[in-house]
């Protein structure tokens, strides 16, 4: 299976090295577009070297304001879709951790109903309850609100089932000796089943935080005004039908800055994250 | 410091089946108490009731003369060695051991002194750092007495500790366990199905099969005078060579001594028969003819895996043997080492 044949190694740096430009050439065009002004952008061929208006560019869409947007800076887009990424992530987490926490360690009455509820919403996707939800969110006078964005998003079956999971392969031992050492419902969820959940939570939220910075329909139908968009949304608003109406070197900033914070996250959480996918410390 | 005492315990699962059927056993202060028994006879349920991590369905559990059945476990001040020792995985061994006295409030200094001096006791204290992965399975078993015994409670539980550790080492914590248990003089009950281990440690030994107490008394009394058919086959090993007998008469024997009226049932263990004997010696005993199917040396003894003509028996010599597979024996018992059982299987 190994071979270390100076042909085999070149045949797949090759193929490694076009994966890469494959991926990476499009985000090195971004980044190269978003360095020139509009009108070298709207005059064909682009340049394939950078130019010279990365500090403009990126100081106006950042501080400025984007006028197609009512003059709403990228800064205050990438706070509002940091604060719903994070709150989605950190809250899908915790419910989850409670509910799982709930269904493999308690025994109360209905408990396998719940589980098979939760289960079930499984199978209904966020587009199918979308109206419902919607007049509740407006009812409670959610519209616009970081709550409103977050709150209907929270509920994570997948993460329920994740963390049920994986709480079923804890020794029953380990929870009778916390038992017999007088640790009681909370200090074993605090002092054993948190820190043995570690990786997985990290796991859960790199996936959970990309999952929450990339959302589109549900943001796009609970704001109105424009100083509440996410990034995704704002980005699809700043382009218009005619390419005179945008401005593309600020769609190009914009779109070069909403994917830094999920890199951020994943280098970040890296280690963690192959951790939780790949070994179980038990 | 406590007595464990046992009145008519039951445990019924909630579909019906009756792990537990009844069981009272009183094991004085300061005793080691063992429960053995084949899996599935209830001593591990019996054991987890003691500590409160099963409820008791009917009958009574009494610590240091105190009813506990409605106690949880952390009220009932015990310690528990489970048989994967149960460790904290991300837990350093000084915090495995500590656990339990935080969570009992206890001051930060009196816990450093205690876990200090336990990890002493255990040479455990160059280990205190590490965490439970970095240990051998010896070390492991070591900090799970560890945070027994620093918790200095009422009652030490064992659920066969010593299952997943090699032969060598097994012998090992053995000897370790009995030595500690009394120089803490601490009232103990272990569990275990395997009865080398149950005669060595235990000063109350409880033979338990199906629920039930098939005897209880001191290791060796129940060694020379095993009450049922069962204990009789449980305890000693190779075990005690049971024949059936015909109405008073066993098939194939030389010579027979006077035997009780309602015996069903002959038995003799393997050291008490005599090859080769002469007639004198076998005045009033049982005399066999066996043909050998099988000889293991061992070294400093040999069994001898023979076919009589009422069933299959071992008879141990000491020593090597010349004994050949294939041979002739007559086998000697005498009367009294003989044991009688009854139609029910009950010693007579």
């Amino acid at each position: 299976m190994i071979d270390n044949s100076p042909i085999r190694t070149f045949i797949a740096h090759l193929v490694l090295v076009l994966g890469i430009l494959i991926v990476a050439f499009p985000i090195y065009y971004t980044f190269v577009a978003s360095t020139h002004s509009l009108q070298t952008i709207l005059r064909p061929p682009l340049p394939l070297l950078p130019g010279d208006r990365f500090v403009e560019n990126y100081s106006e869409a950042l501080f400025g304001g984007v006028g197609r947007i009512g003059g709403v800076s990228v800064a205050t887009l990438l706070f509002n879709t940091t604060v719903v990424a994070l709150g989605i992530a950190i809250g899908k987490i915790i419910i989850s951790l409670l509910s799982a926490y709930a269904i493999v360690f308690f025994r109360f009455p209905l408990r396998m109903t719940f589980f098979w509820l939760i289960f079930i919403t499984l199978m209904l996707p966020v587009e199918v309850r979308i109206l419902p939800t919607y007049k509740v969110m407006v009812d409670f006078g959610l519209i616009d609100t970081y709550a409103g964005l977050i709150v209907p998003l929270i509920a994570s079956a997948t993460a329920t089932l994740l963390f049920r999971q994986f709480f079923l392969t804890i020794p029953g031992e380990l929870v009778e000796a916390a038992r017999v050492d007088g640790a009681g419902p909370w200090r074993f969820f605090w002092d054993i089943l948190l820190p043995l959940s570690r990786t997985n939570i990290a796991a859960l939220f790199v996936i959970l935080f990309i999952y929450g910075w990339t959302q589109y329909l549900w943001p796009l139908l609970v704001t109105n005004r424009n100083d509440m968009n996410t990034i995704v949304i704002a980005l699809r608003k700043m382009i218009s039908f005619a390419d005179a109406d945008t401005e593309w070197h600020l769609v190009m900033v914009t779109s070069m800055l909403a994917i830094v914070p999920p890199i951020l996250v994943v280098v970040l959480m890296q280690r963690w994250f192959v951790r939780g996918l790949v070994d179980t410390e038990k | 410091m406590a007595t464990v005492d046992l009145k008519d315990v039951k445990k019924v699962y909630p579909g019906g089946v009756e792990a537990v059927k009844g069981v009272s056993i009183a094991i004085p202060d300061k005793q080691l108490c063992v429960l053995v028994g084949p899996s599935g006879c209830g001593k591990s349920t019996l054991l987890r009731m003691i500590a409160g991590l099963e409820t008791i369905s009917a009958g009574t559990c009494s610590i240091d003369g105190k009813v506990v059945n409605a106690i949880g476990p952390t009220e009932r001040d015990i310690a528990m060695v489970f048989q994967n020792y149960a460790l904290y995985p991300h837990m350093k061994v000084y915090d495995n051991m500590a656990y339990g006295l935080r969570n009992r409030g206890m001051p930060k200094d009196e816990i450093d002194k205690r876990v200090r001096a336990t990890a002493q006791t255990l040479e455990l204290a160059h280990l205190l750092e590490r965490r439970p992965r970095e240990l051998s399975g010896g070390q492991r078993q070591r900090v799970a007495m560890g945070r027994a015994i620093v918790r200095s409670p009422k009652v030490f539980l064992f659920d066969e500790p010593l299952s997943n550790l090699d032969a060598k080492l097994r012998g090992q914590m053995r000897v370790e366990i009995k030595n500690l248990q009394r120089q803490l003089g601490v009232t103990s009950v272990y569990v275990t199905h395997d009865q080398l281990e149950a005669m060595t440690l235990a000063d109350v030994l409880v033979v338990m099969n199906a629920g039930l107490v098939e005897q209880l008394g001191a290791p060796l009394d129940i060694y020379e005078k095993p009450a049922s058919t069962f204990v009789a086959s449980f305890i000693g090993a190779p075990p005690m060579n049971l024949l059936p007998l015909r109405s008073g008469q066993l098939e194939g024997a030389v010579s027979l001594p006077a035997i009780p009226t309602n015996a069903a049932t002959i038995g003799f263990r393997p050291e008490d028969c005599e090859v080769g004997a002469d007639g004198a010696a076998a005045e009033g005993g049982l005399r066999l003819m066996a043909r050998v199917q099988g000889v293991e040396p061992v070294g400093a003894e040999s069994f001898l895996y023979c076919e009589a003509a009422g069933g299959r028996i071992v008879v141990r010599v000491p020593g090597r043997t010349a004994v050949a597979v294939g041979d002739q024996l007559p086998v000697l018992t005498r009367r009294e080492k003989l044991h009688f059982f009854g139609g029910d299987g009950k010693r007579v």
